[in-house]
């Protein structure tokens, strides 16, 4: 160290660096997707866009909570593809008594909200009450999930009665003035998660578990239930995002779902969520989202790039969230 | 002493920051000889230890090597200049062999690969040499702590030791394992390396060692050879200390103020055994003894903040069994953690979201209210005159008397009847100490009862209305309105009976 180290920046300095990256980032790749294509900003590609970061959207508000309450999961893609096929084969095989009609598609959700709320009551089980760690118990339940959806569409694919796709259809294409309902859906999981996060008992627990599970137990906090109650969240997250997801094409098989944990664990991270827990904004994760797809989009409409090269611009993006991140600890 | 020192420290002091810690000491280790360091917790034996062995350069004075002035740039220039340290805890590869350990860093070659046999054999050496009959190719995971001990010992061997600084080796003994600990060291003497320990068991002191420094706040209060001084004068030269006007007046609790808090048969396993205790309304208690005697798990076991188990505990005429934290604070037993930093307080966050963590109910239902925590951190700022340039600072970033504070004002929220605070002042200046124990004080004077549980022996007499005193995870002995003072608590803590010995007095 030589003697002219620069002094700390003092005074006001909001909003930091971590609030306006991701923003700005967002800004300047809608800029330069208005720049490089006419009809980047029409309304049909905005809403094919939206309509496409659903899933992995309504997914990452629940990884938001399960990543800053110091945990993490990698079998939402392969749980995302179990529950798809398991409420394919339910609703088949309910189709014979109950015939196409409001109750069958009830019952077809009701199926993917409990398979998730099960799916992420195990994981969580397992992480909380056996202590083991939560990389290894997700990485063994994202094996053994995407094995079950291989093994139940017999190495091919689940496909949903034609009769009721076409009745189901309307889930994912139709919606509200113009708005499809995984856009509606997606838009009020962010609202209800980010009241959560950042104004409940319940969001300051899960930050005060991810900061520091001894302050946050000897504060009273009940630090075994609050992991828990992530898992079990983001498992339901999962089951609603399935629900949206299975009448898109109407089918799943054992490639359904591969790598959506990779990027909503990304869109977290992007959005500012710190990896090992403890700091966590569901409208950043929104934010991730949109960049990850907005990314693909524009390569799509343009020639500039290759879209092949979609994924290395992704990790590019991914890696210089963390370097700004690790640079807000350092300024503090 | 005829002969010169292998190693000495000439007039060193050390400062962190602007706190100097050790003023002038004065320390020299012959060939061949026993050397005790005795203090209370933080009189500065660590930090000693820490110059002798290199690990730390002194900020004034010298560390002298066979009469020559040495720098050690490194913890390795230490090592490579003879000075071993064995840590309390020990250093060790627990997945390694014992060779692999003892060899770790410095391993034989012979061409590009390792000597195994070379190394092999020269372990087996070692070993013998300390008498300790464990395999080179034993894990040291598989070792017990006294075979751990001796592998550290060999390891000191290997590196041809001529000066060994062991911190509290026999803490986690058994008494048969100190037994061949000190016969070890013996033979280590006898073949001339200068060896220097820290004890708190000064009976161990008494019996090992042929010289006895004693340190207090920082200072060298006595040198000499061990032979001519008894156990208690150790123990009086170690305490011995004035204790000012920084305390509050102690009010007289009355005799027949009401029993608040009625512990029988309290146990934390591996850590206490059998803990009974009362107390009276308006009371501070104190708890004395030394690290590791079990003080801090007893009261975090009372609070459910870990396993125990109770013959029966009595809060305000009710026998209460806490199966969580939330259940000790609801019934209004509040426990204050000695460690601020990692237990106490989120240290990326800022004031008001620490201050109401563990009262979030108080603060709305369903979404909290955050004007209602803003004025609850106002009015704690005002309370308890926390000191930060701006409200939104990180915690992490105020300094260690604001913090204690804040995290006093956090455990206030709670509204404790009986409230236990651990270390309530520990690394913080003398100013906020003041105000630490007013606070206390009129809190009992209030009408609620407190217990402190202390390393600081000033603290403990001039804060506490009556002193329970632990040992081993058992209180060892209670000392109430002048039978307090620090001898009587030194020699408690100790083992020593509360009174001094006849010939003595």
């Amino acid at each position: 160290m030589t003697d002219t180290t620069t002094s700390p920046t003092t005074g006001l300095r909001f909003p930091s660096m971590s609030v306006l990256g991701p923003i700005v980032a967002l800004l300047v790749l809608l800029a330069i997707g208005a720049m490089m294509n006419a009809n980047f900003l029409s309304a049909a590609n905005i809403t094919n866009v939206l309509a496409r970061s659903a899933f992995i959207g309504i997914i990452a508000v629940g990884m938001t909570f399960v990543i800053t309450a110091g945990g993490l999961d990698l079998s939402v893609g392969s749980m995302a593809a179990f529950i798809a096929g398991l409420m394919i084969l339910v609703m088949n095989a309910a189709l014979p008594s109950m015939g196409i009609g409001i109750p069958i598609i009830l019952l077809g959700m009701v199926t993917a909200i409990v398979a998730g709320l099960l799916a992420g009551l195990l994981n969580g089980f397992l992480i909380t009450t056996l202590g083991i760690e939560a990389f290894i118990v997700t990485l063994g339940s994202m094996g053994i999930y995407r094995s079950l959806v291989t093994w139940l569409a017999d190495g091919g694919t689940l496909s949903l009665d034609f009769g009721l796709r076409s009745f189901y259809r309307p889930v994912y294409f139709d919606g509200i003035l113009g708005v499809s309902w995984p856009i509606i859906v997606f838009f009020l999981v962010v609202i209800i998660g980010e009241i959560i996060m950042s104004r409940s008992a319940y969001g300051r627990h899960c930050a005060a578990t991810g900061s520091n599970e001894h302050v946050a137990h000897y504060s009273n906090v009940n630090v075994k239930r609050t992991r828990l109650i992530s898992y079990a969240a983001l498992g339901i997250l999962v089951g609603v995002a399935t629900i949206m997801y299975v009448p898109r094409l109407g089918s799943a098989s054992a490639s359904t779902g591969v790598l959506w944990e990779l990027e909503a664990i990304a869109a977290v991270i992007i959005g500012g969520t710190v990896l090992k827990g403890g700091f966590g904004r569901v409208w950043g994760t929104v934010i991730g989202v949109l960049i990850l797809s907005l990314i693909g989009n524009i390569l799509n409409l343009t020639d500039f790039v290759s879209p092949y090269l979609n994924g290395a611009i992704q990790g590019v993006i991914i890696i210089l969230a963390v370097i700004l991140q690790r640079e807000r600890k350092a300024v503090s | 002493m005829t002969q010169p020192p292998v190693l000495a420290l000439n007039n060193v002091s050390k400062s962190f920051g602007p706190i100097e810690v050790l003023h002038n000491i004065d320390l020299a280790l012959q060939a061949g000889s026993v050397h005790a360091l005795i203090g209370e917790n933080g009189a500065g034996k660590s930090t000693t230890m820490k110059i002798l062995a290199g690990y730390q350069p002194p900020s004034a004075g010298q560390v002298r090597l066979d009469k020559q002035i040495v720098t050690f740039g490194s913890l390795q220039d230490g090592e490579a200049a003879g000075i071993v340290m064995i840590h309390q805890e020990f250093n060790l590869a627990e997945q390694l062999t014992v060779e692999q350990n003892i060899f770790l860093g410095r391993e034989l070659k012979r061409g590009l690969l390792l000597d195994k046999s070379e190394m092999r054999r020269l372990t087996r050496d070692y070993l013998s040499r300390v008498a300790c009959d464990v395999s080179p190719d034993a894990l040291v995971s598989s070792l017990s702590n006294s075979e751990k001990q001796m592998v550290e010992i060999a390891k000191a061997l290997s590196r041809e030791a001529r000066v060994l600084i062991m911190d509290e080796p026999t803490a986690v003994l058994t008494n048969r394992e100190t037994e061949v600990l000190f016969e070890q060291v013996a033979a280590l003497r006898d073949a001339g390396t200068a060896i220097l320990l820290t004890s708190h068991k000064l009976d161990e002191v008494a019996a090992h060692s042929d010289q006895v420094t004693i340190m207090r706040d920082g200072a060298v209060v006595h040198a000499g050879p061990t032979a001519a001084m008894t156990e208690d004068e150790m123990a009086i030269a170690m305490v011995g200390r004035d204790v000012s006007a920084l305390y509050p007046a102690k009010p007289d609790v009355p005799v027949d103020a009401p029993v608040v808090l009625k512990v029988e048969g309290l146990s934390v396993p591996g850590f206490a055994e059998n803990v009974s205790f009362e107390l009276r309304q308006g009371e501070i208690l104190g708890i004395g003894g030394l690290i590791g005697s079990g003080r801090t798990e007893v009261m975090e076991g009372l609070a459910a903040l870990r396993p125990a188990s109770a013959a029966r505990v009595t809060l305000f005429d009710r026998e209460v069994r806490f199966k969580r934290p939330g259940d000790a604070q609801q019934a209004g037993l509040c426990y204050l953690t000695e460690d601020r930093k990692l237990r106490g307080l989120l240290l990326e966050r800022g004031m008001r979201e620490n201050l109401t963590l563990a009262n979030l109910h108080k603060f709305g239902g369903m979404l909290i209210n955050r004007a209602a925590e803003e004025a609850a951190l106002t009015a704690a700022i005002a309370e308890f005159d926390i000191r930060t340039g701006t409200r939104g600072v990180k915690v992490g970033n105020m300094s260690g008397g604001n913090q204690q504070k804040l995290l006093l004002a956090k455990v206030m929220l709670s509204e404790p009847r009986v409230l236990i605070v651990d270390e309530p002042t520990r690394g913080i200046d003398i100013g906020t100490k003041q105000q630490i124990y007013a606070f206390l004080r009129n809190l009992a004077d209030a009408g609620h009862a407190i217990i402190v549980i202390t390393s600081e022996m000033p603290e403990l007499i001039g804060l506490a209305d009556r002193v329970l005193v632990m040992r081993s995870g058992r209180i060892s002995g209670a000392l109430e309105d002048s039978d307090i003072n620090e001898g009587a608590i030194v020699r408690l803590s100790m083992g020593l009976p509360a009174e001094q010995t006849p010939e003595m007095a």
